[in-house]
Parts: C-alpha cells; sequence; structure tokens
C-alpha cells in the first residue's frame, strides 16, 4: 500500500503520513462502523484524500510540483484491481545510483522490508539516530533532486538492476554471517523481485544463490569453529532451500543467464553435490573468472583443478595470483604444497597465512592444520 | 524541473593549453566540438557561460568589515569550476544523461548536476 502511495505521491514523506493517519481512522472507525468490504481500498482511498487536503492547505508545495493535476478527492472507494503493485518502482527509486550506497540499503530494508530505523540501525551496527538521519537525507534527495518514481526505461536497466541486485546481495551478506534476520530479509526481497521480474535471469540467479547458501548456515560452525564443506553435516543442510536453489538456477539457465549471479549460484548448487563435480566447477569458475576478472574466482579455480587431479597446475596458477595480503590464497597454497610433499614449504605458508587471518574461528582452523604437518 | 550543470574540467584537455589539447587525437578534438554543439542544441538547454580559467579566478571574503581578496578560485584549481549550463528536464534521468555528454565527464574532469530552487 505504501508503493502505491509513493507512486502516486512521489514523496515517501507525505506517503507516510497519509498511510499513518488512513490506519488510525481506521483504528477509530471500523470498530463502530464495521470493516468495510475491501479494507485495503478504503484505506488507499482515505490515505488519498488526507493527503489531497493536506497539499490543498500548503500552497508553495501544490504550486510547484506536479501534484497540481491531483484529481478532486475521490468519494467512492477505488477498485483493489485497478491499485497498482509498485513494489518494483520503488526498489529501483531506493537503489537509484544518485544515493549513496548506505542510504540505498536502509532506504530498500525500510520501506520494502519495512523494517524499523532501530532495527536497520541495529543491523548495521550504528546509533538510531544516524540512521534516522541518513533515511531522511535519502529522502529528501529523492525529492529534492527530482529522482524519477519508475521502472527503468530498457537503455538503463542492465546497470540499474545490477544496482538493486547488489544492495540485496548486500544485505544477505550482512546477516550472512550470523545476523541472520537480515539474510532472510534479503531472501524475502530476492523472492519479491522473482515474482516481479520472472524473466530476468540474474534475478533467479541471486535468489538461487542465497538460497543455496543460507541452506547450509547450520552446517557451518561446531561451536565456535569452522567446519568446511567436505566435513559438514548434511542433515544439518536445508533441504527445501537446495531444492528451491537448484530451481532457480535450472530456471536462470533455461532463460538464458550466464551472468556472475546465475554462475556462482551455478557452483553453489555443485558444491552442495556429493561427491562435487570437480571439472564442471573448474569450468564454471574459468566462466566467472572471464567475466569478474577477480583473481579470488581464479582461486577457487584452482582449487577446484587440484581436487579434480591436477596440483601441480593449480600451484603454478595460485602462484601467478597477486594476492599477497589474501591469507585464503596462503592456505590454499599450503594445502597444494602439503600435496606435493614439500612440508617445508606449507608450513611457511601456513605461517604467512596466520598473520592475515582476522576470525577466531579460521584462525583456529590455520593453526590446526599447520599443526597436522608434523615437526 | 531545472536543473545547474557545473562543469569542472579537471585533468580535461582543452583549447587554451594547446600542449595538452594536441595530445588528443584530431578525432577527439572534433568530438569535443560537436559534443558541445549538440548539447547547446538539445531541448531544454539554456546555454550556459564558458568562465575563464581558473587561475583568473580572485576570490573575496570580508573580515572584521575589511574585503580581503586571494589569487585564485574557492577550491583547489584542479577542482574548480571551468563552465556550466541550465537544463530543463523531466527528471534526474535525463539530467544525468545530459551530463554524460559533456566532454568534461570523459576526458578528466567531472560534471555535478544540481537542482534549481524556484519559488
Amino acid at each position: 500500500m505504501l508503493a502505491t502511495l509513493i507512486g502516486f505521491f512521489g514523496d515517501f514523506e507525505l506517503a507516510e503520513e497519509a498511510a499513518q493517519e488512513a490506519f488510525a481512522t481506521a483504528a477509530e472507525r471500523w470498530p463502530r462502523d464495521g470493516t468495510p468490504d475491501n479494507p485495503r481500498a478504503w484505506l488507499v482511498t482515505t490515505a488519498r484524500n488526507r493527503a489531497i487536503d493536506r497539499i490543498r492547505r500548503d500552497r508553495t508545495l501544490a504550486a510547484k510540483t506536479r501534484l497540481l493535476e491531483l484529481p478532486e478527492a475521490m468519494e467512492d472507494p477505488v477498485d483493489e484491481t485497478t491499485i497498482p503493485d509498485e513494489r518494483l518502482e520503488l526498489v529501483f527509486t531506493c537503489c537509484h545510483p544518485a544515493l549513496a550506497l548506505d542510504a540505498q540499503v536502509a532506504l530498500t530494508l525500510r520501506t520494502l522490508g519495512g523494517l524499523s530505523t532501530e532495527d536497520i540501525a541495529r543491523a548495521f551496527l550504528v546509533p538510531e539516530p544516524t540512521m534516522a538521519k541518513r533515511l531522511v537525507r535519502a529522502k529528501h534527495k529523492i525529492r529534492a533532486a527530482g529522482i524519477p518514481f519508475r521502472v527503468p526505461p530498457a537503455h538503463l536497466m542492465p546497470d540499474r538492476l545490477a544496482a538493486v541486485l547488489a544492495v540485496v546481495y548486500l544485505i544477505f551478506n550482512e546477516g550472512y554471517g550470523g545476523r541472520g534476520e537480515l539474510a532472510a530479509e534479503a531472501i524475502r526481497l530476492g523472492r519479491a523481485l522473482a515474482e516481479l521480474m520472472p524473466d530476468e535471469p540474474e534475478v533467479h540467479g541471486l535468489l538461487a544463490l542465497m538460497l543455496l547458501n543460507d541452506a547450509r548456515r547450520e552446517a557451518r560452525f561446531a561451536g565456535d569453529d569452522v567446519v568446511l564443506l567436505r566435513d559438514q553435516d548434511r542433515s544439518l543442510w536445508d533441504a527445501d532451500q537446495i531444492e528451491e536453489g537448484r530451481a532457480g538456477v535450472e530456471r536462470a539457465m533455461a532463460l538464458g543467464g550466464r551472468g556472475p549471479y546465475v554462475l556462482q549460484a551455478a557452483v553453489a548448487s555443485l558444491h552442495a553435490q556429493d561427491p562435487q563435480d570437480w571439472p564442471q566447477l573448474a569450468a564454471l569458475y574459468g566462466e566467472l573468472a572471464r567475466l569478474t576478472g577477480s583473481p579470488v574466482v581464479e582461486l577457487n579455480r584452482a582449487v577446484a583443478i587440484a581436487e579434480a587431479g591436477d596440483v601441480e597446475s593449480a600451484l603454478a596458477l595460485v602462484e601467478r595470483l597477486e594476492l599477497d595480503t589474501y591469507h585464503y590464497l596462503h592456505a590454499a597454497r599450503a594445502e597444494l604444497l602439503r600435496r606435493l610433499d614439500r612440508i617445508d614449504d606449507a608450513r611457511a605458508a601456513y605461517d604467512r597465512a596466520l598473520e592475515l587471518v582476522h576470525s577466531d574461528p579460521e584462525r583456529r582452523l590455520l593453526e590446526r592444520r599447520r599443526a597436522e604437518l608434523g615437526g | 524541473m531545472k536543473y545547474l550543470l557545473l562543469i569542472h574540467q579537471g585533468d580535461t584537455p582543452t583549447p587554451r593549453s594547446p600542449e595538452d589539447w594536441a595530445r588528443l587525437s584530431e578525432e577527439e578534438q572534433n568530438a569535443v566540438y560537436a559534443d558541445y554543439q549538440a548539447i547547446n542544441q538539445t531541448p531544454g538547454v539554456s546555454s550556459g557561460l564558458q568562465l575563464g580559467e581558473p587561475e583568473t579566478a580572485t576570490t573575496v571574503r570580508v573580515e572584521d568589515g575589511r574585503t580581503l581578496t586571494t589569487d585564485g578560485p574557492f577550491v583547489a584549481i584542479k577542482e574548480a569550476l571551468g563552465g556550466y549550463l541550465v537544463f530543463e528536464a523531466d527528471d534526474l534521468d535525463a539530467a544525468i544523461e545530459l551530463a554524460a555528454r559533456i566532454p568534461a565527464a570523459r576526458l578528466g574532469g567531472a560534471v555535478e548536476v544540481r537542482p534549481v530552487v524556484e519559488w
């Protein structure tokens, strides 16, 4: 309903206030007069009329905006079927590139997710007044700078869709490490996007990726210790999410998707299989590396190549990568050296990795692996 | 909505410094002239002004009733304004598209898009 009102007025604050007033009026009237046949239509009509009245009283605003074109306050409730679902317009507006990324994230969670300012502040570890100010500034920028409330035209779509997906994925990743509520929120948003844009392969790809990663959440830690994928208790995996994720990958590929989210989701899907198809994984990582130019993806490809049987090629690949401050590189290199029976070199690589690691569970894992080398 | 497009040349080669300008190919140089012409003829664009180079600026402050001047622009020379134009557009996306066509945006400078307050 909020999306509809924002669409109608092009003004977040006006829409929010009008919605609140409509709910307050309903709370007053419905117990007395009975619930209307079409409550949603009643609320939208009431909110619209309230807002129209306010605008008419505020001459300055009315004179200078498109609100001049407002129809007369409507007497009859609007037909439910004519109320547009403007969530898509809303998400593209919230994620407009003219807004700072942290504002995009906050606005998306607030207006599409319906999270309270306090919840969002807590999730991102900032004080509540700071988050409140961030939201106010973002809404003000949208109005003052004329950010349009619409689904972007075709020629802008690729970049704008990428921005929306990046925001949703960021929300997922912030919750991924443990703040489970945000991961669930991101998945909810992903599902809404898949429903609203069913023909976009990357949308399905992102949802699938999030589901496949989230499905393994319970198995990732044993107490405070990190559990590697191959050692995870698969009974702790969410089978429904994995199935839904796999279906999403198929759907995306059937639509011709070979973009970064689709590829990452395909990788995640293969990782969830037992035994893992390492040659296929190596091929997918290769495609993803060509697309993104990411040395981290190349590192993953090297690991897949090693698992498929060619440890020497994998090591050669790893040693070409420029990722010296990335502890995973040294950890991977250590493991490859161990397999080639170069134990002293492996130990040195673990030492380097331990210099760089930043989380305690991962440090303990590396120390264990180093100790297993003996000597 | 009305927007002011503030053009910051930054590192953009301009005819004013012949040495820098010569680093651009003839094709690129012609493209700069053609782009400005096309922009000025775009519906909604009111020709702005081309300003004297940032080095020619004088910045004025008044302290305790005394007028103080400093040589140069308010901001660093590299960041200073080179010119501007006014654009009447439907929304910010339209203003951004026009800004992206201004040569400075792709040659080492930037264009700031600011809404104009109208009473």
